[in-house]
């Protein structure tokens, strides 16, 4: 079992290692701390959108909204946060809980979550345009100062990726309720046997992707310096992709929260990649999705191979 | 079995409630007018969502993200292709369709030969034909010919032509799933797979079929809307993704695969729209146009749940 485990995580640190190694073989100057930082910058809010969807994928659901959730945290952050700090706090603690509810009645009332978060994705999006009519809003100075800070030795998104990785694998694969909750979905019917309250859980789980949604928001607007309301619309995708990417499935709770973060570095790096080549930026978004079948095939001959073997 | 029990009744009902509620506030003016859009822009909803409803029946985990793109690549390249010259109309139609079922070839492949879920092996896809329409549309407009664009906004029998096509369609894939075997086969796949594929039925054959149909039908969307708007856009099939899901899911389709809905998907295609009306002549700005349609959507969910736990 555990080598099965440890398999799991080859796969995606091979990929973005290769990947790495290439743009680093066509730009020697990226492998140096700033080109380094340059390269991951945008992957932190990428990366932390990706934990926030793994975790809703972690207990078998699926979620269409975190692209305008995020684009919603964004523009809070980016004007109530910065004008009235106590109120922009409530605020973003609000979208937390609505999260949470969010996770209670598709488990109470057995709705598909595709479609309740679908129906959320619109909800979102209008109070988005709600708060931020028309494109603009400031970074507070400490989350500017936070995303700009040059650390010693180990470029800053780099630090991020790793800190990001390493919290979210002590919260689910080394604790208790971690595994519980993973097992719920496993198992849901064991859990509930089990004497755990699984609605409770849910809302445990749809809490944490709300904050790590809130969190992408705040780094995506660090790092802008200003909102809109559909700024984050396509992490929606990239976030399941980054999932998939880093060995997770959509069903049994098997996830893998250090791979969701190696998975966001790859789709981000993919696109420096692909300019590095000099290829015409039209393929940007094609290169993504190339990149992404790439892995995905390699992940099916190793999973033969591991069978026959 | 009363009527109200049929799960399609619902988007009609809500329909043709937002339908009064619009016309309440003009007090009948514009009546006809409003009918007459909502059946035009309907349509496209209609024709994608029917699709959509045909991937989502095969069951969980079924869903098909590429439609966007699909559209947007078929009608980019079928403009190109007819480049404004009269008499090319059926030739742009049978580029659009090639491409489609080309993108549905594509993606199928994917999920079978690479055993893709098939949300990742779309969505992957729909990337790649996101960069294919970007690359061939680079910057260029180029108008639809005369007579597809007057045959696109013209009427028939007081009924948009994007409408009829619409209803053909509609009426055809009723008769296949309620009268053909392969209607059959895509039911009962939906219901049970494994069943399906120990019981004999082809359960790959009938969802490599699935998904060629969808990727046609989105590629017929695409040349319609494209002819319909006077051009192809990068950006005309986005709001697609969200709202063929959205009308299937309201029309009374089962998320969880093997019952279709093709009357409901229409009612539904007309309600979203209508809804949007509605809170445009009300006033409403974009965020409550929003966030209400969201709340409804969720509503009807809910509604709909409930009233299967009680039967």
């Amino acid at each position: 079992m555990n080598v099965i485990a440890r398999h799991r995580i080859i796969l995606p640190v091979v990929s973005l290692a290769v990947l790495l190694a290439a743009t680093f073989w066509l730009q020697p100057r990226a492998m140096s701390y700033f080109g380094l930082n340059l390269l991951f910058n945008l992957a932190v809010p990428i990366a932390l959108a990706t934990i926030a969807q793994m975790l809703i994928i972690m207990v078998n659901d699926i979620d269409l909204s975190v692209g305008a959730f995020v684009s919603l945290a964004a523009c809070v952050t980016a004007t109530i946060l910065n004008d009235t700090p106590a109120l922009g706090v409530l605020v973003l603690a609000l979208m937390v809980a609505g999260y949470a509810a969010m996770g209670v009645v598709i488990h109470r009332l057995e709705l598909p979550a595709i479609v309740v978060t679908l129906g959320m994705s619109f909800i979102w999006g209008g109070l988005a345009l709600f708060v931020l009519p028309s494109p603009g809003g400031t970074s507070p100075g400490w989350l500017r100062t936070l995303m700009t800070v040059k650390p010693p030795l180990i470029p800053a998104a780099v630090l991020a990726a790793l800190l990001i990785g390493g919290i979210t694998h002590l919260m689910i694969m080394r604790s208790g309720l971690g595994t519980v909750l993973r097992g719920v979905g496993g198992n849901t019917r064991s859990v509930a046997r089990a004497g755990w309250s699984v609605t409770r859980l849910k809302a445990l789980a749809y809490g944490l992707a709300g904050f790590f949604g809130v969190l992408s928001g705040m780094a995506l607007v660090g790092l802008t310096t200003s909102a809109d309301a559909n700024i984050a619309l396509r992490y929606t995708l990239l976030s399941i992709a980054g999932v998939i990417l880093g060995g997770g499935e959509f069903t049994g709770g098997k996830i893998s929260p250090v791979g969701a973060v190696i998975g966001a570095l790859t789709l981000t790096l993919a696109a420096s990649f692909l300019s590095f080549l000099r290829l015409s930026p039209d393929w940007q978004i094609g290169a993504q999705g190339a990149i992404l079948i790439l892995v995905l095939t390699a992940r099916l001959l190793f999973n033969r191979k591991g069978v026959a073997a | 079995m009363s009527v109200l029990s049929k799960p399609w009744i619902w988007a009609w009902l809500a329909a043709l409630v937002t339908f009064a509620a619009t016309i309440g506030l003009t007090s009948g003016r514009g009546t006809g007018e409003l009918a007459y859009a909502a059946l035009s822009f309907g349509a496209f909803a209609a024709i994608v969502g029917m699709g959509q409803m045909l991937v989502i029946t095969l069951g969980p985990g079924n869903v098909d993200l590429s439609i966007p793109a699909v559209m947007t690549l078929s009608a980019t390249l079928a403009l190109k292709a007819m480049g404004s010259e009269p008499g090319t109309a059926l030739m742009g139609l049978g580029v659009a369709l090639a491409v489609g079922i080309g993108a549905g070839i594509a993606n199928y492949a994917l999920i079978f030969l690479l055993r893709l879920p098939p949300i990742i092996a779309t969505l992957a896809a729909s990337l790649v034909y996101q960069s294919l329409a970007i690359w061939s549309n680079r910057g260029l407009r180029i108008r639809p010919p005369e007579g597809l664009a007057d045959f696109a906004t013209g009427r028939m029998l007081g009924l948009p032509n994007v409408a009829w096509v619409g209803l053909v369609i509609a009426v055809v894939l009723w008769a296949v799933l309620e009268r053909s075997i392969w209607g059959r086969w895509l039911l009962a796949s939906g219901q049970n797979m494994r069943a399906a594929r120990l019981a004999g039925i082809p359960v790959e054959l009938v969802r490599a079929t699935t998904y060629l149909v969808v990727a046609a039908l989105a590629g017929l969307a695409g040349y319609l809307l494209a002819s319909f708007s006077g051009g192809a856009a990068l950006n005309m099939g986005a709001e697609y993704l969200l709202t063929s899901i959205a009308v299937v899911v309201i029309g009374g389709t089962s998320i969880a695969g093997g019952y279709s809905n093709v009357p409901g998907v229409w009612g539904a295609a007309l309600f979203m729209f209508l809804v949007v009306s509605m809170l445009n002549s009300y006033g409403a700005g974009a965020g409550v146009r929003s966030v209400l349609t969201g709340a409804i959507i969720i509503g009807i969910v809910i509604a709909a749940s409930t009233r299967r736990l009680r039967t």
